[in-house]
């Protein structure tokens, strides 16, 4: 059986060449399906890896009550020193509480690939940002100094934005603010920002006492639901709390919504066209060897070397497709960036994130999408009357 | 017309070859109505921007207001013929998953600058005289059974009142339409003296302006003239017309755009294979069948014209199936992108591309056919 | 009667690869209007050659070719397609119909180059299958019906456009003693009864003797005295 089955594959592989034009429908259809799906699920694994490193279990950022996100959500001076008091945030060596009381605003700037203007987040942090948020490091320039019109950039913000290097300016209002200094955090969300004090940042917003969000530090993750629960009970505040992964989550959820319904939609829909595709292919295989399989059969052959053989033929070329795909996924799209509108009306990077466990499961995909292919013309092929096929040709 | 048996029987010579590749044009084109479909739904706003409106917004981004106070000015200005206002509210009702776009106006202005949204006499009235009184769109109205005497709660998730909730009351006093764009008959206006009255800050502003010009050709001018009216003010303001407007709300978007557009080359450029393959092999089967049409007369562009047109027939009738089936799935993303429906252009575009597909794929066979030698192909 | 082909001094080479062959050698050979010729020769003989120039279907390297008052041979591609749909009728050997339409639909196809209405088009294609005897199977595909039935359904198709000339390649040569002398008869009764003109290729002298005359060609060549009745 296997030496048969060997026999008539290898004689099939051989007549690949006569029929390179079919045989290009099963690789291309399928090394542009696997390419499609796995591009976009490098997106989305790009996009979830911003979230998933933005925040820690141990972070919990406070709204006010119902707010849904940081733009919308207001927090007065007099609340934010009750949330940051709260029990359960952790204390630095001063005993003061590792917490940042924030505002965001937004402000519009040409991005540097359309020239057109987009929207990019400001955001004003407190003193102990730097304890709060340890995964933020300066990579070139200097950190802002308190009470001056100084901001920092992300990496991902500077990237993607024009007039926001080190030394340019931007006019925020009728005040006049200087880049100082440009950070990476890790590729989470906050590389998309823009960072200064937040007292400054809150009188050239004229926000006067009016933070919008509290980030604090717990001191260990189980923390959460006493903080939680002092927070909620407490009827000074109207706040909502949440740990910074899930609140990022929902903030994403219409984008990553949209990004897995392009992922499974419309990876699901092509995988099935590559299915029709690589049936063709190899139902077109079978019946212009017809006459060598009847041969064969009449030989002596069994149907079972016919059926692996067709089979056999099928994967190969979806596996070739597969690797294509994967490859040129891997070579065109892997650590590109793309931006996009994301929570707070502003943009969001993420860069595509091509893992080599994406690349194995596009393979995976690839052989699928052969085998379904392949299974019904190595059936026809096996019950080939060998008869008919004889004379027909 | 009388070819079409011929046609018809040649497309189904090989019939699981015509089904599968029938299916998986049928497929591309399912793709290519949904995801031009999104598209043009987003474009679809840009389309319909209407040429007299222009749109003022603080400069520094969207989200800041502007003082109430700038009204008055930017009215006198020469070339305005009427101005309104409206503030982002953004609320929810009942539960954050139903959010509701909803905007504080002041209903005669706001009517009178958008004549498209279509509201009775007395229901305008109603809503001028009635302080807690929304007028909502139809569609809105459908989605939650909300009808005329209705008592409506929604909770903001920005505006705050002084007793710290954020849940406002309003009475439901009208239901308008937009005939012309059905896709705009999900918002909520109510009465920005009642907003503003009960809001515990950024009393005195509101979210943006819209300025209605006396001539759409002098747009420009007056823009370039709001704009110089608040500059070196500490709120310096943008306006753009309403088209520009929308177009950079879309640039926002960015890059996911271009990912469909990417997605659909890819589609289509694996289908032109298995397109083609398909003709090839065809023609490659029937030639001596086509060498007996060339004896009995048919000729050479006649020949190239057949083949040309099995090609045309099967893209056609895949292309048909695939935006058909694009057409029916669509509104079940109405609540994702907040179109309604498949847009028409939509649809004659991919007619369009079918049509350019069908020629592709078959002037290479159609060429063979033509050039065939009927003495070689009959002797076999 | 005056004759409906003509052809003079005609040679015809093929160039196989670097190979040039002459298959015909300054053959001349008139046809008279109403006849039924029978070509007669060894394989290699050149007579289907000689066929498919008298067809039109294909065109002399050197010498005149003259059917139904027209100079073929200074035709080009289009012309001749045009001159065939009006002035050929083809049979051949296997029939070549379309397997994917019916017979009444493969009579129709010579039709579909004129200008008739569908109904007139029926009404033809009715009439060239009663000619045949084959009325009764009309909505039959080809898979369905025997080898002598098929072939009567090409003669059909070949006389539906009511053409000059009936030119048969082999027309028996895949069909049992029986059923070829039921399709010779058919031939030489549109031959007698509808005064067609019949030029067939065979190489069955059985066959042959249903012509009313016989030409054999030996090396490209006639062979010399070799028209009898």
């Amino acid at each position: 059986m296997f030496k048969q089955t060997a026999a008539i594959t290898s004689m099939n592989l051989r007549a690949i060449p006569q029929r390179i034009g079919t045989s290009w429908v099963i690789v291309i259809g399928i090394a542009v399906t696997v390419a499609v799906l796995v591009s976009v699920l490098a997106m989305v694994a790009g996009f979830s890896k911003t979230l998933s490193s933005t925040g820690r279990v141990d972070r919990v950022i406070v709204l006010r009550g119902g707010s849904n996100a940081e733009l919308s959500s207001t927090v007065s001076r007099e609340n934010t020193i009750n949330i940051m008091d709260a029990p359960g945030v952790k204390k630095d060596t001063e005993g003061k509480p590792v917490a940042s009381a924030e505002m965001v605003a937004v402000v519009a700037l040409p991005l540097k690939k359309t020239g057109t203007a987009a929207n990019l987040t400001v955001r004003g942090v407190g003193l102990k940002n730097a304890e709060l948020r340890p995964e933020i490091h300066l990579i070139a320039g200097r950190m802002f100094q308190p009470a001056l019109r100084e901001l920092i950039v992300g990496r991902s913000a500077m990237a993607q934005f024009k007039g926001v290097d080190i030394g340019s300016h931007i006019t925020i209002r009728d005040s006049e603010w200087t880049v100082v200094g440009e950070f990476e955090s890790g590729g989470d969300a906050h590389e998309s920002e823009l960072m200064g004090d937040i007292e400054t940042v809150l009188s050239a917003f004229r926000r006067g006492n009016t933070f919008q969000s509290v980030t604090v530090m717990l001191d260990s993750p189980e923390a959460f639901a006493q903080y939680k629960d002092k927070l909620t009970t407490d009827p000074t505040l109207t706040v909502d709390v949440e740990r910074e992964p899930d609140y990022y989550a929902a903030q994403s959820k219409q984008l990553s919504k949209l990004l897995n319904f392009l992922a499974f939609g419309v990876g699901s829909i092509m995988a099935i066209g590559a299915i029709f595709g690589a049936l063709n292919t190899m139902y077109s295989a079978v019946s212009a060897r017809s006459l060598e399989i009847a041969t064969l059969r009449a030989i002596g052959f069994g149907a079972g070397a016919v059926v692996v053989s067709v089979f056999v033929e099928a994967l190969l070329l979806s596996l070739v497709g597969g690797l294509i795909g994967a490859a040129a996924a891997w070579l065109f799209f892997n650590g590109n960036t793309v931006n996009t509108l994301g929570a707070n009306f502003t943009q969001v990077v993420f860069r595509l994130t091509v893992t080599p466990h994406l690349l194995v499961s596009g393979i995976i995909w690839s052989c699928i999408i052969g085998v379904l292919g392949g299974l019904f013309p190595a059936i026809r092929a096996a019950r080939l009357p060998v008869a008919t096929a004889l004379r027909a040709a | 017309m009388k070819y079409f048996p011929l046609l018809w029987s040649a497309l189904w010579r090989k019939k699981a070859r015509t089904i599968f590749t029938l299916l998986s044009i049928t497929v591309a084109f399912l793709l290519f109505g949904m995801l031009q479909g999104v598209n043009a739904g987003f474009n679809q706003a840009v389309e319909k921007a209407n040429v007299n409106r222009l749109i003022t917004t603080s400069s520094i981004a969207l989200t800041e207001n502007l003082p109430y106070g700038d009204m008055a000015q930017i009215e006198a200005l020469p070339g305005v013929a009427r101005v309104a206002h409206a503030t982002w509210f953004g609320p929810y009702y009942q539960d954050p998953k139903n959010f509701v776009f909803s905007f504080p106006v002041e209903p005669d202005r706001y009517f009178a600058i958008y004549p498209e949204l279509v509201l009775p006499k007395e229901q305008l009235d109603a809503f001028i005289q009635t302080r807690t009184g929304a007028v909502i769109g139809a569609d809105l109205a459908r989605k939650y059974n909300w009808k005329i005497g209705d008592r409506v709660p929604l909770h903001s998730t920005i505006w705050t009142k002084p007793d710290g909730t954020s849940d406002w009351n309003f009475d439901v006093v009208g239901i308008y339409e937009c005939p012309s764009d059905r896709a705009q008959e999900s918002a909520f206006f109510f009465n920005y003296k009642y907003f503003d009255e009960g809001r515990s800050f950024g009393k005195g502003q509101v979210g943006w302006y819209i300025v209605q010009v006396k001539d759409p050709s002098q747009s420009a001018q007056v823009a370039a003239a709001v704009d110089k009216l608040f500059a070196n003010s500490p709120d310096e303001t943008k306006t753009e017309t309403e088209k520009e407007f929308q177009q950079a709300f879309l640039k926002q978007i960015g890059d996911i755009n271009m990912i469909v557009t990417y997605i659909l080359f890819a589609v289509f450029f694996a289908l032109l294979f298995a397109t083609g393959s398909t003709m090839m092999q065809s023609v490659r089967e029937r030639v001596p069948e086509l060498a007996v049409l060339k004896t009995l007369g048919f000729s050479d562009t006649t020949m190239l014209t057949l083949v040309l047109c099995e090609s045309l027939l099967l893209c056609l009738l895949a292309a048909a199936l695939g935006l058909i089936a694009a057409w029916a799935l669509f509104p079940m993303l109405k609540d994702t992108l907040g179109v309604v429906k498949l847009p028409t252009p939509v649809i004659i575009e991919g007619v369009g591309v079918a049509a350019l597909l069908a020629f592709v794929t078959g002037i290479f066979p159609a060429w063979r056919a033509k050039r065939l030698d009927i003495v070689e192909a009959l002797r076999g | 009667m005056s004759a409906i082909v003509s052809l003079h001094n005609v040679v015809k080479t093929y160039t196989r690869g670097k190979q040039t062959v002459e298959v015909l050698h300054n053959l001349s050979i008139e046809i008279a209007q109403g006849d039924f010729v029978a070509l007669m020769g060894p394989s290699g003989s050149g007579k289907t050659t000689l066929l498919n120039l008298i067809g039109g279907l294909d065109r002399p390297s050197k010498g005149e070719v003259n059917v139904a008052g027209e100079r073929i041979d200074q035709l080009s591609s289009g012309q001749l397609a045009k001159w065939r749909a009006r002035h050929v009728g083809f049979v051949f050997q296997f029939y070549n119909l379309m397997p994917m339409l019916s017979a009444e639909r493969n009579v129709e196809l010579p039709l579909l180059l004129t200008n008739l209405s569908s109904a007139q088009r029926k009404q033809n294609v009715q009439a060239a299958l009663a000619v045949v005897g084959l009325a009764e199977r009309a909505k039959h595909k080809p898979a369905e019906l025997s080898g002598g039935q098929a072939q009567r359904v090409a003669i059909a198709r070949a006389l539906v456009a009511d053409p000059t000339l009936l030119v048969c390649d082999e027309p028996t040569g895949d069909l049992d003693r029986t059923t070829a002398d039921e399709i010779l008869h058919l031939l030489q009764m549109l031959n007698k009864d509808h005064g067609k003109t019949i030029v067939m290729v065979t190489h069955d002298p059985k066959a042959a003797e249903f012509a009313s005359h016989q030409l054999h060609l030996d090396k490209g060549q006639l062979v010399e005295g070799s028209v009898h009745a």
